[in-house]
């Protein structure tokens, strides 16, 4: 108790909040990591009464989970590539240019992330058919890209914005063409911007499985929609093993991404001006 | 000497009324000449025009007698250092110099000389490898000017660089300047709106407002002989008195004065503080009461009470003990300026106390 006394009560408050936070947070995550590996655990024990490997193997080992898993990142490194080469123009026209109803345009990214997905999808699949997109990689890509140009536009337009106008105008008058300026001063200079909203893109499109569901079935079955065939025919065991599987990327790219950039990126992307 | 940059009729209008017109003046060869004048009164239109980052809508920019109007800035023969330095923080020290050079395929041995020549000229040898996030203020505007100098420029175009520094570190900069200059044989346009900085350190000074030019003259003479109401407010500190004009006297209250050209109509005497003095018995004099004093190290401003209105006065920081709170005591105007109603002089010639009635 002397301890506490010595913290200090908002101390005490905030450290409760800590631990209720961790809770919530890592507790399913720990509970997923231990399922993944348990051979038999039933109620009330705390950990699994045996461990086992069953799962990753029968995960690793079936073929056609495993062409998922390529697929899942064969489609998310061709959308993450499109939205860039789609989006940055558009980022720094936005954060450059004074064009009539900028902000609506920009507000306008918002749209595909304020309705309903299910919906959405459903009236995009309804063009798709008369478009002959529907199980299809184009259909597949562009109903990713759908969901991703929010943040490709966002983010790397405030990071553009953040490039001061006239850190250009110095490079211009060291002698540098437009191009040149744009290629070594400000590019580089929003690349922190830019490899966040490629993160996200590149997330975001590994994890979507509705739209893909939608689209994709029965010929393209990336990770995310095999995991609900998954839990619904094997036991929660082989789900958590997918689930582990379907997050390491997720954890290894954000942790690579905090190595470029602070929080301050990710703030700025959402900041309207 | 030969007219480096000429600036010919130029004019800006902007949509909203703003702008600048009727810019006229050129900078000589190794000459420094400062644009000076309020926020707003487009002295950095002027400069910006003369880089290549505004188009202007009339006139001619000439350096060395070669119209650069058409020219975009990379291919103008100007360098610009930059209010906020501007450095390139993705880029080392040594990168932010090398920048342009590596642009005009300059050979790796020559760049590297070169960049340690500049260096050593700013007073930063040895610092290629550091970030510009690692510098003070004052080492990343030398950083500035050097990457301009590596350029060299036929005119060196700089943007107030100075005022976002602090006052002594402004000062030492402003002497390093200078030496460059001489060193380099610069020809330069600085802007700024502080009126000391221009004062001390240009060899002419183009006094601006509201997008026009308001004075073209050395520093000496834009302070004795300021052409316009504008300019005796804007530069130095000076007592103003309204009065009226009568042919060719001047009345102030109880006062009369006299003066060479003919008038009638509301005027406005400028005196400087420093031409307030004690009078001695034989001189026409005014009453006044001392107010305040106020030390400002090697002077004292003293504020009076007279019948003409409230003055300042400075003195000697050995005088101020002949000074006395709320004592009354006698002056006299030694010189003074007599604008008109428009703000013109009315006679250029400052007049002598000894021509008072």
């Amino acid at each position: 108790m002397w301890y506490f006394r010595t913290v200090g009560k908002r101390k005490i408050i905030e450290f409760i909040f800590l631990c209720i936070f961790m809770v919530f947070f890592f507790g399913p995550l720990l509970n997923l990591l231990l399922l993944a590996f348990a051979g038999e655990w039933q109620y009330p024990d705390i950990l699994p009464k045996v461990w086992s490997l069953d799962w990753w193997s029968f995960v690793l080992q079936d073929e056609s989970l495993v062409r998922s898993m390529w697929l899942s990142f064969f489609i998310a490194a061709i959308v993450t590539l499109i939205s860039l080469i789609i989006c940055i123009p558009a980022a720094y026209a936005f954060a450059r240019i004074q064009f009539p109803l900028r902000r609506l345009f920009l507000f306008s990214f918002l749209l595909t992330n304020a309705f309903p997905k299910m919906g959405l999808y459903v009236a995009i699949a309804v063009l798709f058919y008369q478009m002959n997109l529907m199980n299809t990689f184009t259909g597949i890509i562009l109903i990713h890209i759908i969901n991703t140009l929010m943040f490709m536009t966002w983010i790397p337009s405030a990071a553009f914005e953040n490039v001061h106008k006239s850190q250009e105008e110095a490079a211009r008058d060291a002698g540098a063409s437009p191009m040149r300026v744009f290629w070594h001063i400000t590019l580089p200079m929003a690349k922190p911007g830019i490899i966040v909203a490629s993160v996200f893109t590149f997330l975001s499109s590994l994890n979507e499985a509705e739209g893909t569901f939608l689209v994709g079935v029965p010929n393209y079955q990336t990770m995310p929609v095999i995991m609900y065939s998954i839990i619904a025919d094997y036991p929660s065991t082989a789900g958590a093993v997918f689930s582990v599987i379907l997050t390491l990327p997720t954890l290894i790219l954000l942790l690579a991404a905090r190595r470029f950039v602070g929080a301050d990126v990710f703030a700025n992307g959402f900041k309207m001006k | 000497m030969a007219i480096k940059l000429a600036i010919q009729n130029l004019s800006k209008l902007y949509p909203t009324g703003e702008g600048v017109q009727n810019i006229d003046f050129h900078v000589e060869e190794g000459e420094l000449v400062t644009l000076l004048g309020p926020s707003g009164c487009g002295k950095t239109t002027v400069l910006r025009s003369v880089g290549g980052f505004i188009d202007p809508t009339g006139g001619a920019i000439k350096v060395s007698d070669q119209d650069v109007h058409h020219l975009p800035p990379e291919k103008r023969p100007s360098a610009m250092v930059f209010q906020s330095y501007n450095l390139w923080p993705h880029m080392t020290v040594f990168d932010n110099l090398a920048f342009s050079l590596k642009l005009k395929k300059v050979k790796k041995i020559e760049i590297q000389q070169r960049v340690e020549e500049v260096l050593t000229l700013v007073h930063l040898q040895g610092m290629e490898k550091k970030y510009p996030s690692e510098l003070s203020g004052g080492q990343q505007q030398r950083i500035a000017l050097a990457r301009a100098l590596l350029l060299e420029p036929e005119v060196l175009l700089l943007d107030e660089p100075f005022s976002a520094l602090d006052a002594k570190l402004r000062h030492e900069l402003r002497e390093e300047l200078r030496d460059i200059q001489s060193k380099r044989n610069l020809t330069m346009l600085f802007v700024t709106h502080d009126q000391e900085e221009a004062l001390s350190i240009s060899d002419k000074i183009v006094v601006m407002n509201n997008g026009h030019i308001e004075q073209i003259a050395p520093p000496q003479d834009i302070y004795n002989t300021p052409a316009s109401l504008f300019v005796a407010q804007f530069i130095g500190r000076m007592n103003f008195i309204k009065g009226q004009a009568v042919n060719n006297t001047i009345q102030i209250g109880d006062i009369t004065l006299t003066m060479d050209d003919l008038y009638t109509g509301e005027v406005t005497l400028g005196v400087r503080p420093e031409d307030i003095h004690v009078a001695d018995k034989s001189s026409v004099r005014i009453e006044a009461r001392v107010d305040k004093m106020m030390m400002l190290g090697h002077f004292a401003e003293i504020t009076l009470h007279t019948l003409i209105g409230s003055l300042k006065m400075f003195v000697d920081r050995q005088q101020l003990e002949q000074f006395e709170l709320n004592s009354t005591i006698s002056i006299k105007l030694v010189n003074f300026i007599v604008f008109k109603e428009n703000g013109e002089v009315l006679s250029n010639r400052r007049m002598n106390v000894n021509e008072m009635v």
